[in-house]
C-alpha cells in the first residue's frame, strides 16, 4: 500500500519527540531524588553560566546598541527631533522581554549545548556511559540531571546579566552618543518598565535552559558511529535547540501574561 | 552460576542473539568466543544489565535478573567488574579518581581508606606511582591495566572482560592473560571472557563457548574445543576463510 507522502518523516518526528519527552521526564524524576551528583552540578554551573559570561556580555552590549540605533531612528523619523529620549522603556521592553532572553538561549545553545551533545557522544561512542553504569553511576543521573539543573538555574542568571548590560548600551547609545536628554530617558525608562517585563524573560530563559540541555544530552547519548557520528549529535543539538527556542519563545510570548 | 536460557536480542531487523542457551560455574573462568559482530559484546551487556533482552531468562545464583530494575538492578550490577575493550577510563579524571569511582559508590570508605584500595589495586595489575596520570598519557596497556584495576577495586564476585587482547601488541596481550590468571587464582572470583583471540581464551580459560549465529554452537575445555568436529569451530579456531562460515 502506498504511503502518503511525508509519513516516515511524521512517524520520525514523532519517535524524537517521544524520545526527548522520555528523556525529559526521567531527568525530573531523577532530579526529586537523592542523591546529587553535586561535583557535577558545579563543574556544570561554572561551565554555563561563568564561562559564557563573555560571550552574553558581548551579545548583548551590541544587542543594546542596534536596539538603541533603531529605536532612535525610528523615534526621530516617525514622531519627531526630541522625541527620541521616550525610546528608553521600548529599548528596555524589548530587550527584556524579547531580544536578550533568545540572544542568550541562542548563545548557549551554539556553546554550550553542542559542547555537552560532543562530550557526551564521545563517552558513548568510547563506552564510558557504559562504564558509568557498570560502576553505580546511572547516566542519567550523572550527566543528564546536573547539566539541566545548572542549565535551568544558569539562563536567567545569564538573562538577568544581559538584560542589564543592553540596557545600559542601549543607554550609551542614545545618550552618549547621540545626545539624548539622559534624565528624560532614565525617568522614562524607570517609569514605565514593569517587573514582570524583566520577569517574564527570566522564565522564557529558564525554558530554555531546560531545552538546551535536554536536547543536547539527548543528542550526545544517542550518538553513534564514531567522529562523524558525534559531529552530526553537535550540529543537530545546535539546529534542534536554536529552533525550539523560536518556537517556545513565541508561544510563551503569546501567552506569558503582560 | 549464571544460566542464561533462550535469551533473545534484536537490533532494528539484525537478530544478535537467537535462543542463546549457557551455563558458567562458579569459579570458572569460561571465554566467549565467536567472529567480530556475532554478539559476544551485547551478551556482556546484557549480562551487566546495561543492555535488556527482547526475551529469555539470564540467572545469577538461581535468580533470574533480566526483569529487575532500580536499586534491585543496581544490587546485581554491583557483583561486576567489567573491563572494556577500550578500557573505558574517564577522559576527565586521573587515574586515581578512575579506580575509585565504582569504590565510592559502592562502598563506604574514608578517603585515606579508598587512596589506600587505590594504590592495592594499581599494585596488582602491576602499576606504581601513576595514580595522578590522565588517561591520554597512558599506553593502550596501560590503560587496560587501569580499567582492570577499576573493575577489581571494590571487590566484585564476577569479573567481565571485553577483548582483554584486542588492540594491543602480543606481549602485553599476554601480559593481560597473566594477570587474569593471577586475578583468578588471588579473588576466586568468577570470570567471563570475551575473545576472538584464540592464543589467550586457550591460556586463561576452563572452558571455552563458540557463539555463532546467536547461538552456543560448541562449549567445552580448550582441549575439546580443539578436538570439536564442528566445522564452524575448526573453521573458526584455525582462521580458515574457507569453510562454513560465510559472513565475512
Amino acid at each position: 500500500m502506498a504511503r502518503l507522502p511525508g509519513t516516515a518523516y511524521a512517524r520520525n518526528f514523532l519517535i524524537q519527540l517521544g524520545e526527548i519527552a522520555e528523556l525529559g521526564g526521567r531527568t525530573f524524576r531523577n532530579f526529586l531524588r537523592r542523591p546529587w551528583e553535586g561535583r557535577n552540578f558545579l563543574q556544570q554551573l561554572d561551565e554555563i553560566g561563568a564561562r559564557t559570561l563573555p560571550v552574553v556580555s558581548l551579545t548583548a552590549a551590541f544587542g543594546g546598541l542596534v536596539f538603541g540605533l533603531q529605536m532612535y531612528g525610528g523615534f526621530h523619523r516617525y514622531i519627531g527631533a526630541g522625541s527620541e529620549a521616550y525610546g528608553g522603556p521600548v529599548i528596555s521592553l524589548g530587550l527584556c522581554k524579547e531580544l536578550i532572553p533568545i540572544l542568550v538561549g541562542l548563545m548557549v545553545a551554539g556553546r554550550v549545548g553542542s559542547s555537552m551533545a560532543a562530550e557526551i557522544g564521545t563517552m558513548r561512542i568510547t563506552e564510558q556511559v557504559d562504564a558509568l553504569f557498570s560502576l553505580g553511576a546511572d547516566p542519567n543521573r550523572y550527566l543528564v540531571v546536573p547539566r539541566t539543573a545548572a542549565a535551568f538555574l544558569m539562563l536567567p542568571c545569564l538573562t538577568l546579566y544581559g538584560d542589564l548590560i543592553g540596557i545600559i548600551f542601549g543607554a550609551i547609545y542614545n545618550v552618549g552618543i547621540m545626545g539624548v536628554n539622559g534624565t528624560i530617558y532614565v525617568r522614562n525608562t524607570l517609569q514605565y518598565l514593569q517587573f514582570w517585563d524583566v520577569a517574564s524573560g527570566l522564565v522564557k530563559a529558564a525554558v530554555f535552559g531546560i531545552i538546551i540541555a535536554v536536547v543536547g544530552c539527548w543528542q550526545g547519548l544517542k550518538a553513534e558511529g564514531g567522529a562523524e557520528g558525534v559531529g552530526r549529535a553537535t550540529t543537530r543539538t545546535v539546529v534542534i535547540a536554536s529552533i525550539s527556542i523560536l518556537i517556545v519563545n513565541f508561544f510563551m510570548s503569546k501567552f506569558l501574561p503582560g | 552460576m549464571i544460566r542464561f536460557a533462550g535469551l533473545r536480542k534484536t537490533f532494528g531487523s539484525k537478530r544478535v542473539l537467537d535462543g542463546l542457551d549457557l551455563e558458567i560455574r562458579t569459579g570458572e573462568t569460561m571465554a566467549v568466543i565467536g567472529q567480530s559482530g556475532s554478539g559476544k559484546s551485547v551478551l556482556l551487556k546484557l549480562l551487566i544489565g546495561i543492555l535488556a533482552p527482547d526475551a529469555g531468562s539470564i540467572e545469577i545464583d538461581g535468580t533470574d535478573v533480566a526483569p529487575l530494575r532500580g536499586d534491585a538492578r543496581q544490587a546485581v550490577t554491583r557483583k561486576f567488574g567489567m573491563l572494556f575493550q577500550a578500557a573505558a577510563l574517564f577522559d576527565s579524571m586521573t587515574v586515581a579518581q578512575n579506580v575509585a569511582f565504582g569504590l565510592e559508590r559502592y562502598e563506604r570508605l574514608t578517603p585515606a581508606e579508598i587512596a589506600a584500595r587505590v594504590t592495592d589495586c594499581l599494585e596488582k595489575v602491576g602499576l606504581r606511582g601513576i595514580e595522578g596520570l590522565m588517561p591520554h598519557e597512558l599506553s593502550g596497556g596501560m590503560r587496560k591495566r587501569v580499567g582492570l584495576a577499576r573493575a577489581i577495586a571494590y571487590r566484585p564476585e564476577i569479573i567481565l572482560y571485553d577483548e582483554p587482547s584486542t588492540g594491543i601488541d602480543p606481549i602485553r596481550a599476554d601480559a593481560i592473560n597473566e594477570l587474569i590468571l593471577l586475578l583468578q587464582r588471588e579473588m576466586g572470583v568468577t570470570s567471563v571472557v570475551i575473545t576472538h583471540d584464540m592464543v589467550s581464551a586457550a591460556k586463561v580459560a576452563d572452558r571455552i563457548a563458540m557463539l555463532y549465529e546467536g547461538r552456543i554452537v560448541a562449549c567445552g575445555t580448550p582441549a575439546e574445543i580443539e578436538r570439536s568436529p564442528n566445522a564452524v569451530v575448526q573453521q573458526f579456531i584455525h582462521g580458515r576463510a574457507e569453510g562454513p562460515i560465510r559472513n565475512w
